[in-house]
């Protein structure tokens, strides 16, 4: 009975004159909504917390009418803390660093990893990429705990690592501080990082490689490139949506991670994402809580804003 | 269009026995042998899935050949991958690089080469100045036409200066009417750079416009290698006269075999076939007939020889030409067309009437089975 309903109430819907008028608009309305809801009021919803003043129980109102007189107050000293105080600074940046770095990781093992299942057989195709989605099956709290397991003393990891001298260069490069502990390092939060995003990366980078013409190569090839520049000269700048779409999907929500720098990184990590939640949950202060967390939105948006203006720029038709 | 001497010409490229197999039960070239010369065009027509593709492939070097051997000009080919192979492919539906702007797509090849700033410059200038595109440089493949796009496929593709240049459908993904203006402009390009060249198509016309010798493949062999005129005049085997324009053929079989002529009877029709061919009396032959040698008339002609009786059956105008359908007493079919030099022709024959065709001594071929 329903799906009648529901194919007749859809059909009629297209074929309403309103609709097919403004089909565009109204195509776009339905998300354009849901994203108002859900994300641009809670985020003005913050935006007010962050200029309040603390009462109290509870923040004092914003505008106060008093003897015709209208009031704004607009209390600007949480983000002048933000701006003087150094840990706040230093956190970002750190975040902004792990984040990163992450990105980067995921980059360089992700992309092989897609380029390679791109070209593998059409049949082994959907088993591979199977074979990317199947973590998610487990919550990924769980997975990040088993990698403490895995990092430990005697633990798998960590048993190869120190067997193969591996420890010897992370110390070198200095993400870990003592050779054969790697719990609560830069180590162990990179690994938790990169082995829980790796999927956000290798998805988009597979859908657009494996879209390529692969004539293009041929064409490269025909013109006198070996199969290394012709990587370099054709797939890399034709894959660059599927580059930064995927550098996008791991970037953002590295920033503002919690869990993983929790369970990984250990107590010392400086994590935007652990300031947050002590400032929220720990102090109580929720007016600092928030203008912490519009200035992490803004240092993210900002950013990618000027990159989608770069874009439509690049990718508009001349004359 | 300026012949090329097939006889003094020393074969530039040298296609010896060449076999591909891909597994899938038949061989998609099987056993081909042929030679191209120095600064010809040189067409593989054929329908689809006859291996013209495959050969064109091989000598790319995109396909590595299961046997055989390709020289090019001394050069064996065997063990050269294609960016070391000094030729040029211009590719079906052109694969421009969508990321590069026309420029940088003709310049793409010269920079592998290592060629200087200053010269990569001017040859680029030069190329575009050739395919009349000079003022679109900066643009992107996607802002231009689909000529447009096939001029800086040409362009990239001779940039190089290769020994040999490969045309894979180089047409198709054009409108019949552009088709036609850009098979002219092509071959005069082409030949004006002097560059040799193999292309593949399927479309009979292109390869009878633009090359100097075709050779007309099916089922991954080479059935005959010709200049258009021989190939449509003189086909050599059924397949050929059938896949190159339309075609009469007719099975019968050689009744009297004089010296400068033969007779075929055909059973309701008698052929005399006055050019220079002889069998032995009782062979079993087909006999080919182009429509437009064929001429139409309502009343029965003089003699018995090389005419037919029939009803039409179907009238097609086509503008320049209008096709007739016969149907002969025993059923066949016989095609004709009449050329429309004439507006307002009142002497046609209407469908459903009785008309005489007929054709002269000079006309048929004579295929043996």
């Amino acid at each position: 009975m329903i799906r009648p309903l529901v194919t007749r109430l859809f059909d009629r819907m297209h074929a309403h004159p309103l609709f097919r008028a403004h089909s565009r608009k109204a195509v776009i309305s339905l998300p354009f909504v849901w994203l108002l809801i859900f994300m641009l009021l809670p985020f003005f919803i913050i935006l007010k917390i962050s200029f309040a003043q603390m009462g109290i129980a509870s923040f004092l109102p914003l505008t106060q009418f008093k003897d015709g007189v209208l009031a704004l107050n607009l209390d600007l000293t949480h983000y002048q803390f933000i701006v003087q105080d150094q840990l706040y600074f230093r956190t970002y940046l750190n975040s902004l660093k792990c984040a990163a770095w992450t990105t980067a990781w995921c980059l360089f093992i992700g992309y092989p990893f897609a380029y390679f299942m791109a070209r593998a057989k059409a049949t082994v195709q959907p088993a591979l990429l199977m074979l990317v989605m199947l973590p998610f099956w487990t919550s990924y709290l769980l997975r990040v705990y088993a990698w403490k397991g895995l990092l430990l003393n005697g633990g798998l990891v960590s048993t190869i690592l120190i067997k193969t001298h591996l420890d010897w260069v992370l110390l070198q490069a200095e993400v870990i501080t003592e050779r054969g502990m790697f719990m609560n390092t830069e180590f162990a939060l990179l690994v938790g990082m990169v082995y829980t995003y790796l999927p956000f990366m290798i998805l988009p980078l597979y859908a657009t490689l494996s879209k390529m013409d692969g004539r293009l190569l041929e064409a490269a090839a025909d013109l006198g490139a070996t199969p290394w520049v012709g990587f370099w000269k054709v797939t890399v700048p034709l894959s660059k949506a599927g580059i930064i779409a995927g550098s996008m999907l791991v970037f953002i929500p590295c920033i503002g991670e919690y869990v993983i720098p929790e369970l990984l990184g250990g107590p010392q990590t400086l994590m935007i994402g652990r300031v947050l939640y002590d400032e929220y949950f720990g102090n109580l202060d929720w007016p600092m809580a928030s203008s912490v967390a519009v200035v992490l939105i803004l240092l993210i948006i900002l950013p990618l804003a000027v990159f989608n203006k770069y874009q439509a720029e690049a990718t508009e038709v001349r004359p | 269009m300026t012949p090329v001497s097939t006889s003094d010409a020393k074969a530039f490229v040298q296609i010896r026995d060449v076999v591909k197999d891909f597994g899938a039960g038949s061989l998609a070239v099987n056993n081909v042998s042929v030679d191209i010369h120095q600064g010809e065009i040189f067409a593989l027509l054929g329908p689809s899935g006859c291996g013209k593709t495959t050969l064109l492939r091989m000598v790319a070097g995109f396909e590595i050949p299961t046997a055989g051997r390709i020289v090019l000009d001394g050069l064996d080919l065997d063990a050269l991958p294609p960016y070391l192979r000094p030729i040029n492919m211009m590719f079906q539906s052109y694969a421009l690089f969508p990321h590069l702007t026309v420029w940088e797509n003709v310049a793409f090849g010269l920079k592998r080469e290592g060629m200087p700033r200053q010269a990569i410059a001017e040859r680029v200038e030069a190329m575009l100045k050739l395919v009349q595109l000079q003022r679109y440089g900066q643009r992107k493949p996607h802002q231009l036409s689909g000529g447009q796009q096939q001029r800086v496929a040409l362009a990239r593709s001779l940039a190089k200066r290769p020994k040999l240049m490969l045309l894979d459908e180089p047409l198709a993904a054009l409108d019949k009417k552009l088709r036609e203006e850009t098979q002219i402009e092509l071959a005069n390009i082409i030949r004006e750079v002097g560059v040799t060249c193999v292309m593949v198509t399927h479309d009979q016309e292109e390869a009878m416009t633009m090359a100097n010798r075709i050779a007309v493949m099916s089922e991954g062999k080479i059935l005959q290698v010709g200049t258009p005129t021989e190939v449509y005049e003189t086909p050599a085997t059924r397949f050929v006269a059938d896949f190159i324009g339309n075609v009469n053929l007719m099975d019968g079989t050689v009744v009297v075999d004089e010296r400068d002529y033969v007779e075929i009877d055909c059973g309701f029709c008698r052929h005399r076939v006055g050019h220079g061919i002889t069998g032995t009396l009782g062979m079993k032959v087909s006999v080919a007939l182009r429509p437009e040698k064929v001429r139409l008339r309502k009343t029965k002609p003089d003699g018995d020889l090389n005419q037919v009786r029939g009803t039409v059956h179907d009238r097609a105008y086509f503008g320049s030409f209008t096709l007739y359908v016969l149907v002969l007493p025993d059923g066949q079919r016989l095609k004709v067309t009449e050329s429309n030099n004439e507006r307002n022709r009142t002497d046609a024959p209407a469908e459903g009437q009785v008309a005489w065709a007929t054709w002269p001594d000079t006309a048929q071929v004579v295929l043996t089975l």
